[in-house]
């Protein structure tokens, strides 16, 4: 049973996009849940605190963050393995989520968000026997 | 175990990275689609340089500092390191599990012998900047001509 899925097709395998001038990178997550909450860890590298999103609108999750220009001065590149530009993915959540204790850090250039869900209001009616 | 051969005082047009890009790009589509990409180069580096020093940045989101190694010897630079993976205890499970965790190395031969002595590492938001001075011995000398 799969709780959250990517709404991205699986099928996608380049995973970089150009949007205007940068490059949109997917990045890699795990997600775990458990009985009270669903975790998302992100690999953000080269993306600060402050430059991080994260919206929940709707059942959709979308994480998005970008990376300072990695120019250096007065040196000029000489080898490219890796470019840098943003970060950008949405999953979409059923479980019912607490929004106002949603709560993200980013350490390391990894983000971690964690959503709590919301406790069952529904009531066991029980059934009594005649 | 992958000794990279940087071109050394070559200018490289950027059309040669974007197809280096362009080169990785093909190699993800024609490689395994399924299941987690492993990239065979790990990490990907940038470098920058002028005349006095090199600068090498790897994307190594996730990593402690005590869990990456950096070595220098002549032109030769090692980068090692470990990341662990996310473990889920009882009660819990993975929807996605997308993040790859091990040990790593790499190592790569610098356009010019290295002063091991200053080279200085710098670890913020998961990107690693080696920076690495040339030697003074190295240094082109300049020779200056006297007038009789």
């Amino acid at each position: 049973m799969d709780t959250l899925e990517k709404r991205e097709p699986d099928s996608v395998v380049v995973n970089t996009e150009r949007k205007g001038s940068k490059k949109i990178f997917k990045p890699n997550v795990d997600i775990i849940s458990d009985e009270k909450a669903i975790t998302l860890i992100a690999d953000i590298p080269g993306a600060s605190e402050q430059s991080v999103d994260i919206s929940l609108e709707k059942e959709v999750l979308t994480i998005s963050g970008s990376v300072v220009s990695t120019e250096i001065e007065g040196h000029t590149r000489s080898y490219t393995e890796y470019d840098t530009g943003g970060y950008y993915r949405s999953f979409s959540i059923t479980d019912d989520i607490d929004k106002e204790r949603i709560m993200a850090v980013v350490k390391n250039g990894v983000l971690k968000v964690v959503l709590p869900k919301r406790e069952s209001v529904i009531k066991k009616i029980e059934v009594k026997a005649a | 175990m992958f000794l990279y051969d940087f071109e050394p005082y070559t200018y490289r047009s950027p059309i040669w990275s974007e197809l280096d890009n362009f080169q990785n790009e093909m190699n993800t589509l024609f490689s395994t689609s399924k299941g987690p990409r492993v990239q065979r180069n790990y990490p990907c580096v940038n470098a920058w340089t002028n005349e006095e020093e090199i600068k090498l940045t790897a994307e190594l989101p996730g990593f402690n500092t005590e869990n990456i190694q950096i070595s220098v010897k002549g032109d030769i630079l090692t980068l090692a390191g470990s990341r662990e993976t996310e473990k889920i205890g009882e009660g819990e499970e993975f929807h996605r599990n997308e993040r790859v965790g091990g040990n790593f190395s790499r190592t790569f031969n610098l356009p010019f012998r290295v002063d091991s002595a200053k080279v200085v590492a710098d670890y913020r938001d998961g990107v690693l900047t080696v920076t690495l001075p040339r030697s003074e011995e190295d240094k082109p000398k300049k020779i200056e001509i006297k007038a009789a």
